[in-house]
């Protein structure tokens, strides 16, 4: 079947098999492979990307569900002269990863709980991040990070795009 | 100022947070155009005889182009156990055709166009398994009713040590023993498995997996497949996390090697996580019986650990886990007499291997369970016990009764700074109150004290590494290393101790690893060794390439090389007392290669110490734990990143809590795995953490110039058993005396039910 996603921006019509999931149009499809795979049961958040405004596991989403949708990656976060989205910025800023391999779904998820509640408490953060799973941090430092960002002001809870997001 | 010892944000994170780093199943490499996608058919069956593997249907689906059964790989020996002592029948095939011995066997291979058709050509694979009865368990491996290899005639794979004279514990006033559970978990680091593999015309197979240390994989590969190790160039790509579970090769990695040459293309692998909770090592899994003896003041005499180590179904690391474990069982104590003993048992499981810690944290959770279990017997404080049992401060080697040379330690210092920082009487008076008062939510304070070893191992056995340090014309420099980073930071921090010789800015400094053609040697990133002898390493080269620049612009600069030192604006060497007058080592370069290979080896292991404080509250009516306060002492000798040190210190204590109170892998009966899916694992979050309390305590080293210890593991080792005393110390007033791990509500609610009935 055809799917027409915006993604990053960018809109793009794909041939694709009905059961392709989201997250293997990314990767696979459109070469996006920012967004990681980390389970198949929907528990771990490595491939959280923002669909049309919400933060979603895009394993448990089918390609063919974003029809017409918009989707932000981590590839579409940063400005085109390379400055660092005020979430990237404070991951980097307070060390908020290791391998690196949870990043990008906990930052796109971090956006989230930024869009739901841009002042958050560390309680806040941590139960906003309740369905990304990292092993390296200990999640000390990526709650450091996204209350960081929340300093930024709006900025920090909304993609490129003009998306408004929520969580 | 040295840039040493400073905060220094990371080098690679931009990368990350814009692109991705490329994950061995981002790999878009032009060699691997075309690739086959593998799906291994893995049995379902824990203990069983294989009666038929049928292909014919999954032959016959969409996009297959072959399905490799054992009758393809009889030109390939069985994987050996791998160390001596193991009988030398207990061995494993490639894939199964006649015996499977646990779930998750490898039985198949399914190579198709695409991933999807692998997964439906998998299921059709028909696999005809006629059960034998499962042994799930040490007590039951050591029955040997079943046998794992009847041809061994016994399921214990290995035994160390001998048991403790009966004598052993006689003129102690007090004697407590418990059996503990030092329980399986999963390490799952966020990236599976993955692999990719090539052969090339001149012969030569380039093999990229996920691993922690390029060049011991190439060299097991290479191995098992009975190649010539120079036919094997494997790459490292960036690795989601390891936890020890990455360490060396899985025989998956060959045999998709070894496919790609049946099939004559190129083949890529990425594991689901289902896949990976059957199919990668796990951890831990230690039945152990501690027994504490001493007198009534709480001077213990005598300690006892006994170690039953479940191996799994095929020997790996875990095989030797406990000797380790046996090494550091007396931990920062001067007890008069330490005893250790192990077996090591086969099961109908997944094999065990080295997790956070390996073989450590078993000792550390035993001897403070058991510090404790005496500390309650006698009526008096924990803090008070350890105090009085804890080897004095010491700066020159301390040799312990189990054969382990502890480096320099001050445990006195470690533990009292611990408890300052955590108020420990504020929270005694405050558990007090609550007890007196019935309060549902019940206050418990966990302590631990812990010494651990690391950097035991390193390249080829020895506590060795390699690295060259190479300035170029242009200014730039470049370091190889044969340490194998996957979260830990070695392009910022090696680049740092390369800058900090040489005066050339971090970001012109480029690290690199994990290539077996670039750098052949290497040990890898695992045991905590990394800085004290990779870090040491880059050190020792830049240091070496400093002397040979000045050989060379001695003659340049009509000068001594005596005379020469390095001017670190200038990124060059400049003449002493001689303002204006210098060469750059950008300039040197142009002239004649630039370049330093060197080995660093160090004095020997180092042994990091600190003391944790845990502080949880415990709802007496739901059994439900909130660890509320980690205050954490981690004294890993000097620091060259703060940042990153600390990043290895939370990644660490959240395993250890995880394993305290959450995580466990589980088998039925049957040997069927109930917790292979993230739904059923229960994976530690950050709403089951809080924030963390970090206490710095520095005592260097004299085993390498940087004065560094280990601190990758550290942090597990201590948490682990501080949180579990927590607990049990949260309901001690309710006569509960021990809990094994993890303290789940519901094994918390059933002791204070057993203990207010009148046992535990």
């Amino acid at each position: 079947m055809q799917v027409s996603i915006t993604v990053n921006g960018q809109q793009r019509t794909d041939e694709v098999e009905p059961r392709l999931l989201l997250a293997h149009y990314l990767r696979e499809t459109c070469g996006l492979t920012a967004t990681n795979i980390g389970c198949d049961s929907t528990s771990c958040g490595a491939c959280t990307v923002v669909v049309d405004g919400l933060s979603v596991k895009s394993c448990t989403v089918l390609a063919a569900q974003a029809d017409g949708a918009q989707v932000t990656t981590l590839e579409g976060l940063a400005g085109s002269d390379g400055e660092l989205h005020p979430v990237q910025a404070a991951f980097r800023a307070e060390h908020g990863l290791q391998c690196g391999f949870c990043t990008s779904g906990m930052v796109m998820a971090a956006i989230g709980v930024l869009a739901d509640n841009p002042d958050p408490t560390d309680r806040e953060v941590r139960e906003g991040l309740e369905g990304n799973l990292c092993r390296c941090t200990g999640y000390h430092n990526i709650v450091r990070a996204v209350r960081t960002a929340a300093q930024a002001g709006p900025a920090a809870g909304q993609v490129p795009q003009a998306q408004e997001v929520v969580q | 100022m040295s840039i040493l010892g400073t905060r220094v944000v990371r080098t690679e994170d931009p990368l990350f947070l814009t692109r991705g780093a490329v994950y061995t199943d981002d790999l878009t490499d032009e060699r691997l155009t075309g690739a086959l996608h593998v799906t291994f058919v893995r049995s379902q069956v824990a203990h069983g005889r294989i009666l038929s593997v049928d292909t014919s249907a999954a032959l016959e689906a969409p996009g297959v182009v072959a399905v490799v059964t054992a009758t393809d790989l009889t030109d390939l020996a069985p994987i050996p156990a791998g160390f001596p002592f193991v009988d030398k029948a207990v061995i494993r095939p490639w894939l199964a055709s006649d015996v499977v011995r646990f779930v998750g066997e490898l039985i198949a291979v399914v190579l198709t166009e695409d991933r999807y058709q692998g997964e439906d050509a998998a299921e059709m694979v028909v696999v005809d398994i006629d059960p034998l009865p499962a042994v799930v368990g040490t007590q039951a491996a050591a029955r040997d009713e079943v046998l794992l290899f009847p041809d061994v005639g016994t399921n214990v794979y290995a035994a160390f040590g001998e048991p403790a004279p009966e004598d052993f514990f006689a003129g102690c006033e007090v004697v407590v023993s418990q059996r503990i559970v030092n329980q399986r978990v999963a390490p799952v680091p966020l990236e599976t498995r993955a692999a990719a593999a090539v052969w090339g015309e001149d012969g030569r197979v380039t093999i990229w997996c996920s691993n922690q240390g390029a060049q011991a994989a190439k060299m097991e590969i290479a191995s098992w497949l009975g190649l010539d190790p120079s036919l094997v160039h494997l790459i490292t790509p960036a690795v989601g996390g390891g936890f020890g579970a990455k360490i060396g090769a899985d025989p998956e990695f060959a045999l998709i090697a070894q496919v790609a040459k049946i099939v004559g293309r190129p083949v890529r692998w990425s594991e689901s996580r289902s896949e990976n909770l059957v199919g990668m090592l796990h951890g831990r899994a230690q039945d152990q019986v501690v027994t504490i003896g001493g007198r009534r003041d709480g001077t213990v005499e005598a300690y006892s650990l006994v170690v039953d180590q479940d191996a799994g179904a095929y020997p790996r690391l875990g095989v030797v886990l406990p000797t380790l474990t046996m090494l550091m069982a007396g931990g920062v104590y001067a007890f008069a007499k330490v005893h250790a003993q192990a077996r090591v048992l086969g099961t109908n499981t997944t094999s065990i291997g080295a997790y956070r810690g390996a073989g450590r944290p078993e000792a550390t959770a035993a001897v403070e369970r058991a510090v404790d279990l005496f500390a309650a017997e006698l009526g008096m404080d924990p803090a008070d016990v350890r105090r009085k049992n804890v080897i004095p401060a010491f700066d020159s080697p301390h040799t312990t009764s189990m054969g382990a040379t502890y480096d320099t330690g001050n445990y006195a210092a470690a533990l009292d700074k611990a408890l300052e920082a955590a108020g420990y009487a504020d929270l005694r008076a405050e558990q007090a109150r609550r007890r007196e008062a019935g309060d549902v939510r019940q206050l418990g304070i966990g302590l631990s004290v812990y010494v651990e070893i690391t950097g035991a191992g390193g390249e080829a056995g020895a506590a060795s590494e390699n690295a060259t340090v190479e300035v170029h014309p242009d200014g730039t420099a470049t370091v190889l290393t044969g340490t194998s980073p996957h979260g830990q930071g070695h392009a910022t921090a090696w680049a740092m101790i390369a800058s900090d010789q040489l005066g050339i800015p971090l970001e012109k400094i480029t690290v690199l690893h994990g290539d077996t053609d670039l750098i052949p040697r290497g040990g890898g990133t695992m045991g905590s060794r990394s800085l004290q002898q990779g870090g040491a390493a880059v050190h020792q080269a830049a240091g070496e390439l400093v002397e040979l620049a000045k050989k060379r612009a001695a003659e340049k600069l009509e000068a001594n090389p005596e005379d020469l030192v390095v001017d670190q604006g200038l990124a060059g060497l400049a003449v002493r007392g001689t303002p204006g007058v210098g060469i750059t080592f950008a300039e040197l370069a142009a002239d004649e290669q630039l370049l330093v290979q060197t080995t660093f080896s160090a004095n020997g292991p180092t042994f990091p110490f600190g003391a944790h404080v845990v502080v949880v509250e415990v709802d007496v009516e739901s059994g439900k734990t909130e660890v509320v306060r980690l205050i954490a002492v981690d004294d890993a000798g000097t620091i060259l990143n703060p940042l990153l040190a600390d990043g290895q210190r939370h990644g660490g204590f959240a395993q250890g809590v995880a394993q305290a109170l959450l995580e466990e892998v589980l088998y039925d009966s049957d040997g069927n795995p109930t917790t292979s899916t993230l739904a059923d694992y229960p994976f530690i979050s950050a709403t089951e953490l809080p924030s963390f309390e970090l206490v710095e305590m520095a005592t260097p080293t004299p085993m390498n110039p940087l004065g560094a210890k280990g601190i990758g593991e550290a942090g597990t080792i201590g948490s682990t058993p501080a949180t579990q005393n927590a607990v049990i110390d949260a309901v001690a007033h309710l006569g509960v005396r021990h809990i094994d791990m993890p303290t789940t509500p519901m094994r918390v609610f059933r002791a204070i039910q057993q203990a207010q009935q009148g046992g535990n």
